[in-house]
């Protein structure tokens, strides 16, 4: 039977309808679940945060996903078996990961593609990539906007009902037993019932004061790279009412970003590649880490810590001619002047300290052949923190520079799932009629770095068990 | 391109897109951006050529507004195209006719009809005007061959002659130092881009109209206009040899092969302009720029009227009411010809220039980082 259920303001009521499931977020996990619930003959209903033109949470901003393959697929190129990709996820999570949960994970990822296919996601022709991943990741077709708008789509052509600007505040467990959502819409509070319900309302890195009580005033310095509507919200009720958590609550996944991005929402286009080719200083002009220590993008994850850890939370790469063209344009001008202690000027640092913070890089660097492709031989000798590799002296004007500061991807705690997205409670027994799905849960199997697109297939995996699950357990 | 609004939003936007990618799928505009690093005011004159105004971009776009990036680029790009129209323009003066086209294009055809039916009514005694004329030279009763064909020539060599002006100065000022010599290989790959309209495909999959699903609907519209145009082009290049090289004067029969492009390519041309107009009318608005609908709207209006009144004369040619058909479609055509470097028809040579740009810089380049 299809419910449609789209007026708004059930003022401070309890909602006449009772869903068969009721979905809480509106990201790609969230539509996931709520799509595969739908098809197997639900009635479901979607509440998003968000209004209309910002749903979606982070899944808007992202490009690609994981997907194990044994032979080249329309979208993917070679094979990447299931060993392979456990071997990567180890070595990213060192060993902060549940093997059983992980590898179903990634044999279920094989599906995925096809299911999306059918759903009006599209990818790019596998040869065209930017990043060159084609081989482990599919690129969606106009990034995740496309894909959340294609998964909307889908959702109305299904009879899914949608609500956007609906936040939910709790879920109300009964004993391991959830009954209904309250829902702040327009100012005003609802409750909506159903037989079952999915949470997948993301991480809560967008809530300050959840960070601060972490990291204390360095929070204020921290910028958002997703969703504003990533507030834990639904997380922290779920964890107050005996639901078992997982992960690090004061640990989460950060790059360094381009300083001047805006607090929310920047995305992709603030992200900065120019550490391996610059040197890096603080607020005191002083270099802290080696630049050069590995490949940027098995090292891109670990400088929004770095940054995070510095007075201020700020950082500045500093690098000159010869390596502007080296690394993906991006959105802010760089700092650019013709002498250093002019861009010292320029960025408000001390101009003797960085001159001599240059000049004693320039002494220390060794002659190497300079190759962009491989871990080189060009390093600094008898300085600390060292530059391993990609060592030039920064010597030819005009001298450029960015400013950083950590941009938080997402955070790693969650609710813990089994392997069929229900959500488990303290006792260790599992929620009769809760699951979830997403950034919610990831922490299950994600419990620290990040494999590139591994997001996406947490969220589409468990989105499709939790949309099954949630099925099944409401017709009964 | 001068320093515009328009042009500075779409440098801003283009310099986002730049550290994004997301949307090098869809059409020629990301690829050949990616081969850039620092954008300058003419870059954004031949980009904007390049976009094919699918909206694929602004839909799939985490940055449009509300963002406040505010990222929007098919109707910046469609701003930028409208300004880059009335600089290349040959001779300047009549650039202005950019300005408030749809007024333009409604006014010249006002004026080229009422020149033609004066014409008639002047030089031609009303009694033979409506009087229906059957057989051989039955048109030619109405309008002499010799005024049809000078008018009609004269005019069109003068607006060929401004298209290519026009194509010449947009190539100039676009070229960078990216941009090599022109290769067989490049006009190739430029003319299927052209033919096939690939980029009105968004990755095979069509333009966003409505909303953020795709629909072919734009794209196979537009080839029954272009091919239907194409086809009423060839009945009259046919009967023009017909007639005055085979000395087969017309009319000709419903079965000769004149009137069977004319009818296929009218029916064609028809079917084009109802289905743009169609996509026109539920196209989110939210992509699209008002400044560039009146020139649309008229030069579908255009084409309308010079199918609808070429099929008119044909289907009349036999009654009294033909020799006022006849008038009127060719003041249409006049119309037509006299506008074709003063209106939207000029999307078709700056983009097809455009399109061989990226061809030729795609091959001699790769992306930057
Ligand atoms: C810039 C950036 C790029 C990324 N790129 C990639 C990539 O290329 N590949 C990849 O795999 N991963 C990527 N990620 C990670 C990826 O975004 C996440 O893993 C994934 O989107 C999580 O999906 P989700 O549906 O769980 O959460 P989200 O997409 O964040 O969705 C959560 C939803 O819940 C809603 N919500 C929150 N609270 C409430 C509430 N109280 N009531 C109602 N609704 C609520 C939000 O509005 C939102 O719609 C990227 C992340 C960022 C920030
Ligand atoms: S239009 Fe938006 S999503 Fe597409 S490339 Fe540009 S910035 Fe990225
Ligand atoms: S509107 Fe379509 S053709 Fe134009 S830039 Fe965007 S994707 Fe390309």
């Amino acid at each position: 039977m299809i419910v449609r259920d789209d007026e708004p303001g059930h003022n401070g009521v309890m909602s006449e309808i009772v869903y068969d499931v009721a979905v809480i977020g509106g990201g790609n996990a969230a539509l996931c679940a709520a799509i595969t619930a739908r098809e197997a003959g639900c009635s479901v209903i979607v509440l998003e945060h968000a209004p209309k033109a910002m749903r979606g949470g982070n899944s808007r901003h992202t490009r690609n996903l994981r997907a194990m393959h044994d032979a080249p697929t329309s979208v993917l190129t070679e094979a990447y078996l299931e060993d392979e990709y456990w071997d990567d996820l180890l070595r990213v999570t060192g060993g902060q990961t549940d093997e059983a949960l992980a590898r179903m994970t990634i044999r279920e990822s094989q599906r995925v593609i096809p299911w999306m296919l059918g759903h009006g996601v599209r990818f790019q022709p596998s040869l065209t990539g930017t990043l060159n991943l084609s081989r482990t990741n599919a690129f969606f077709l106009g990034g995740g906007k496309a894909l959340v708008n294609a998964y909307y789509l889908a959702a109305a052509r299904l009879g899914i009902a949608i609500r956007y600007d609906s936040e939910v505040l709790s879920i109300d467990l009964d004993d391991g037993f959830a009954r209904s959502v309250t829902v702040r819409s327009g100012g005003a509070d609802t409750m909506i019932r159903a037989r079952t319900f999915v949470a997948s309302a993301g991480g809560f890195q967008a809530n300050m004061d959840m960070l601060r009580a972490s990291w204390g005033e360095a929070a204020d310095n921290f910028l958002i790279r997703g969703t504003p509507y990533a507030q834990g919200t639904v997380l922290n009720s779920l964890l107050a009412q005996g639901v078992e958590a997982i992960g690090d609550a004061s640990q989460f996944h950060a790059v360094a970003i381009d300083a001047r991005a805006p607090k929310f929402d920047g995305g992709i286009v603030t992200r900065l590649d120019c550490i391996p080719f610059s040197i890096v200083v603080n607020r005191n002009a002083q270099r802290f880490y080696d630049e050069g220590e590995d490949v940027w993008p098995k090292r891109y994850a670990i400088w929004g810590r770095l940054v995070a850890q510095q007075p201020g939370q700020i950082a500045w790469s500093v690098f000159d001619a010869k390596c502007r063209a080296l690394f993906m344009p991006s959105v802010y001008p760089a700092y650019r002047a013709d002498t250093i202690e002019g861009l010292a000027t320029q960025i408000g640092l001390d101009s003797a300290a960085l001159r001599q913070t240059v000049d004693n890089y320039n002494a220390a660097v060794r002659p190497g052949s300079f190759n962009t492709q491989v871990l080189d031989d060009c390093a600094t000798e008898g300085l600390a923190p060292p530059k391993t590799h990609w060592a030039q002296r920064i010597d030819t004007p005009p001298y450029y520079s960015y400013p950083h500061r950590p941009g938080i991807t997402f955070t790693y705690l969650g609710v813990k799932v089994d392997a069929q997205a229900r959500v488990i409670m303290q006792d260790g027994r599992p929620a009769a009629n809760l699951f979830a799905s997403g950034e919610i849960m990831a922490g299950s199997i994600l419990g620290r770095g990040y494999l590139a697109g591994f997001g996406m297939t947490i969220g589409t995996v468990f989105g499709r068990l939790a949309g099954q699950g949630a099925a099944r357990h409401a017709r009964n | 391109m001068r320093e515009t609004e328009a042009v500075l939003a779409a440098k801003h936007a283009i310099e986002i897109c730049n550290a994004c990618r997301y949307c090098e799928g869809y059409c020629a505009v990301f690829p050949a951006m990616e081969l850039q690093r620092d954008f300058t005011l003419a870059d954004m004159g031949y980009l904007a050529n390049l976009c094919h105004n699918c909206n694929g971009c602004y839909h799939a776009c985490q940055f449009a507004p509300p963002h406040e990036y505010g990222i929007n680029l098919p109707k910046h790009f469609a701003e930028v195209r409208l300004e880059s129209y009335a600089q290349f323009a040959w001779p300047q003066p009549l650039a202005r006719a950019f300005e408030r086209n749809g007024v333009v294009v409604a006014a010249v055809m006002a004026l080229a009809i009422t020149f033609v039916l004066l014409a008639v009514t002047l030089l031609v005694t009303p009694d033979v005007v409506f009087r229906p004329h059957l057989g051989p030279g039955a048109f030619y009763a109405v309008v002499s061959w010799g005024a049809m064909a000078s008018v009609a020539g004269a005019t069109l060599l003068f607006s060929i002659a401004a298209l290519s002006v026009g194509a010449i100065r947009f190539w100039c000022a676009t070229r960078s130092e990216l941009t090599g010599p022109v290769t067989w290989r490049a006009v190739r790959r430029a003319a299927t881009d052209i033919v096939t309209l690939r980029y009105l495909g968004g990755a095979g999959e069509g333009c966003n109209d409505a909303d953020a699903s795709f629909s072919l609907a734009r794209r196979h519209a537009h080839h029954a206009l272009a091919g239907g145009f194409a086809l009423c082009f060839a009945a009259t290049s046919v009967a023009t040899v017909f007639d005055h090289f085979l000395g087969w004067v017309a009319p000709y029969g419903w079965f000769s092969l004149p009137v069977v492009l004319g009818t296929l390519g009218g029916i064609s041309m028809i079917t084009g302009c109802a289905g743009l107009m169609r996509v026109k009318l539920i196209t989110d608005p939210a992509p699209v720029s008002r400044r560039v609908l009146g020139g649309d709207w008229a030069l579908l209006a255009l084409l309308l009227a010079a199918a609808v009144t070429g099929l008119g004369v044909l289907a009349l040619r036999e009654t009294s009411a033909m020799g006022v058909v006849m008038a009127l479609h060719l003041g249409v055509i006049l119309a037509l010809f006299v506008l074709l470097p003063y209106g939207k028809f000029v999307h078709g040579v700056y983009r097809g220039a455009a399109l061989l740009k990226a061809a030729v810089e795609r091959d001699r380049h790769r992306p930057v980082a």
